[in-house]
């Protein structure tokens, strides 16, 4: 087989924990809550799978216990950077912290278990017939499908709806949104809880498809990546894709360039994705230079309805 | 509306606290029963003190820990030694997880030497503390793994991870039917190199044509990148796949493509029972009951140790249950022949895979050669990435 849809394959594989993170971080920045809980938050996803995985036997109650649980979570990220106001770096610091810990306490009876899932998975009909890239879409497995639905479905839902629209008002100026009688709290805590759940999912695939046992701080630092990622695709749900992507199949292209002997120093294939985000930064930047920034601009800052500027 | 509103954000600041003080509690349970073990070991102490004039004085040991005895991997095999000291003395050992590898590890061994007769400190980049300590407690006894710095307090301790290389490379190489194995290296330092070299000979000795592909991932522990390595090596379509790694991804993705796996450090077979071979695993704790031992009996003197085959520190897993006899026999009979010194590892003529002689015919390498190992051996395909 060639190479490069091979990369591709495991681009979309390693990509989708990525994927699911990303979308669950765009969320809560739309509605202009930062969340660097996302990390914590995956690894207590992936110990809440295993674990129910274990014990029950039953796919769909794991993932619904996760959404539970990352819900949870996502529940008192909002109470606290939403109602109480806190600092949301310091808070969803805190988070990571948190569920980095308790993860790793939760998970010492089920540590090393090996979990045998079987995710339905199929060829997807036409695409999988297409010579040299129709390898991709063989064998897809629900968790993927279902993670490139949600995006093109968070796609539509933030751009072609009123929801979505005042998901952004929110995002953007909450006092003006609150004026127009639309609810600060009410949203910001929709989308905070939602996302968060997204992020369990993540941590969910991890586990239950992609390295099936748990294993201590297995995320390895992706929700930090995820977190860089939300920003390369500029809170775009069709970009998340991509960016996901991209990043899941570098690590792949690394190592296959090893075996190809270039010499190219390996260290310097693990900087590409971050050099690469400085770059799209930098370009996107100066192509918009003329025009108001994407990014949501209450991001980060807490809503005080009587507050004035 | 305003006693509604009121209203709510109490309870939501209660549901907060509830939340916290669940935290709370279940973190400080979880200090309670290790401040519980802390005691009894005090308890034991003090019975031991109490039976001095009796018997010979029972060491107090301590063992510094660079992970958690649930790793699965190397922290989890000195656990085991750690264990087999607890019970061939009747004492209870102190142990300190987590403890990183800078400042931290000093202050550590610092409050550790003050009450205590024997440490253990298990990881190489505990080096330069322990020798700081040690000065100032000359009356401690210090053993370092990995290391190579002594002193009159201060003895070394490794394992001739080569020689269960070589046994597992033997298995492989009478599995891998088409000649192609790929072995995942997690960094290219002297002690992986010289597993891989060792792995590679003892394939090449039972299968002359054989070919190890060798993609170095660059991290001890991150199942996502080592499953990408992984499978970079499965697409090339390999009959045997090795993981020198902390996690058992490995295996499991060699498992999913129906391909001979092996792992590291622990045994490994319940994450892949159908594919799984064997792997190089370590066994301190023969070792560790000698020298507290020699401790009791007031000859212990500084050395450096390297144990092997020969004194079972080095050692294979348990086969998998598809391995057929025919390996495992073989394997044991090099097993004999390393033990009697009949096979000799890294025996000349032995050139590396970019054609250099490196050893000459009738010269093998010292252990210090060994330990410090920067080529690759005829055989092995890939690199050493250069700075």
């Amino acid at each position: 087989m060639d190479v490069i849809p091979l990369i591709l394959v495991a681009a979309i594989s390693g990509g989708t924990t990525l994927l699911f993170a990303v979308l669950g971080g765009i969320l809560n920045e739309k509605a202009g809550v930062t969340n660097l809980g996302t990390e914590g938050i995956m690894l207590m996803g992936a110990v809440i799978s295993a674990t129910t995985y274990i014990r029950t036997e039953s796919i769909l109650f794991a993932v619904f216990v996760t959404l539970i649980v990352a819900g949870i979570l996502g529940l008192v990220h909002a109470i606290l950077c939403v109602t109480l106001r806190t600092n949301q770096t310091v808070t969803g610091l805190a988070m990571t912290l948190f569920g980095t810990g308790f993860s790793a306490y939760l998970g010492k009876p089920v540590a090393g278990l090996p979990i045998s899932a079987k995710i339905p998975s199929f060829d997807i009909p036409g695409l999988s017939a297409i010579p040299f890239i129709g390898v991709m879409f063989q064998q897809f497995n629900l968790f993927i499908l279902s993670s490139i639905l949600l995006a093109i479905f968070l796609y539509v839902y933030m751009f072609k709806t009123s929801w979505g629209l005042h998901l952004k008002a929110v995002g953007d100026n909450p006092s003006t949104s609150d004026a127009m009688g639309i609810s600060v709290v009410g949203i910001r805590y929709f989308h905070v809880i939602a996302g968060s759940m997204l992020m369990g999912l993540a941590g969910c695939y991890l586990v239950m498809v992609y390295s099936p046992s748990w294993i201590e701080g297995m995320t390895a630092g992706r929700g930090w990546i995820a977190i860089a990622l939300i920003i390369f695709a500029r809170w775009n749900p069709l970009f998340a894709i991509f960016g996901s992507y991209f990043f899941g199949g570098l690590d792949s292209l690394g190592f296959r360039l090893q075996l190809v002997e270039i010499a190219v120093p390996s260290y310097f294939l693990k900087m590409i994705p971050y050099i690469a985000t400085i770059l799209v930064l930098m370009f996107i930047g100066w192509k918009n230079r003329h025009k108001p920034s994407i990014e949501p601009k209450s991001l980060g800052i807490p809503y005080f309805r009587e507050q004035r500027f | 509306m305003e006693f509604r509103k009121k209203w709510i954000s109490q309870f939501l600041f209660a549901t907060f606290m509830l939340v916290l003080l669940f935290a709370l509690t279940a973190c400080s349970q979880g200090s309670d029963s290790s401040e519980g073990t802390k005691e009894k070991e005090e308890n034991t102490a003090a019975e031991n003190s109490s039976d001095d004039s009796k018997e010979k004085k029972m060491p107090r040991v301590a063992f510094v820990y660079i992970g958690v005895p649930s790793d699965g991997g190397w922290t989890k095999t000195h656990d085991e030694g750690r264990e087999l000291v607890d019970k061939t003395f009747g004492i209870k050992s102190t142990t300190v997880e987590n403890v990183p590898e800078g400042p931290d590890a000093e202050r550590v061994l610092e409050e550790l030497a003050q009450d205590h007769d024997i440490i253990f400190a298990t990881s190489y980049g505990y080096m330069d503390y322990v020798i700081n300590v040690a000065k100032k407690y000359p009356n401690v006894t210090f053993l370092h793994a990995t290391g190579y710095k002594k002193a009159e307090n201060v003895g070394t301790y490794q394992v001739k991870g080569w020689e269960s290389s070589y046994l597992a490379g033997t298995a492989a190489g009478l599995l891998a039917k088409n000649g192609k194995i790929g072995y995942v290296g997690a960094f290219p330092i002297p002690e992986v190199i010289y597993s891989i070299n060792a792995f590679t000979l003892a394939a090449k000795a039972v299968n002359p044509d054989v070919e190890v592909s060798v993609v170095w991932s660059n991290t001890w522990f991150d199942p996502t990148a080592e499953k990408q390595a992984a499978e970079t090596l499965l697409d090339q379509g390999i009959d045997v796949l090795a993981n020198y790694q902390d996690s058992p991804t490995g295996i499991q993705a060699a498992a999913e493509r129906n391909v001979w796996g092996m792992g590291n450090d622990a045994d490994m077979s319940a994450y892949a029972p159908e594919t799984y071979i064997t792997n190089p695993i370590i066994n301190w704790g023969d070792y560790y009951v000698q020298t507290v031992q020699s401790w009791i009996d007031g000859r212990w003197k500084s050395e450096s140790y390297l144990g092997g085959l020969k004194e079972g520190m080095a050692n294979i897993a348990p086969f998998g249950k598809n391995v057929p006899d025919k390996v495992k026999q073989k394997v044991e009979e090099v097993r004999k022949s390393i033990i009697s010194g009949e096979t000799v590892i890294f025996k000349g003529p032995l050139y590396d895979n970019t054609g250099q002689l490196r050893v000459a015919e009738g010269e093998s390498l010292t252990d210090e050669q060994i330990l410090s190992m920067d080529w690759l051996v005829e055989g092995v395909k890939g690199s050493i990435p250069k700075n």
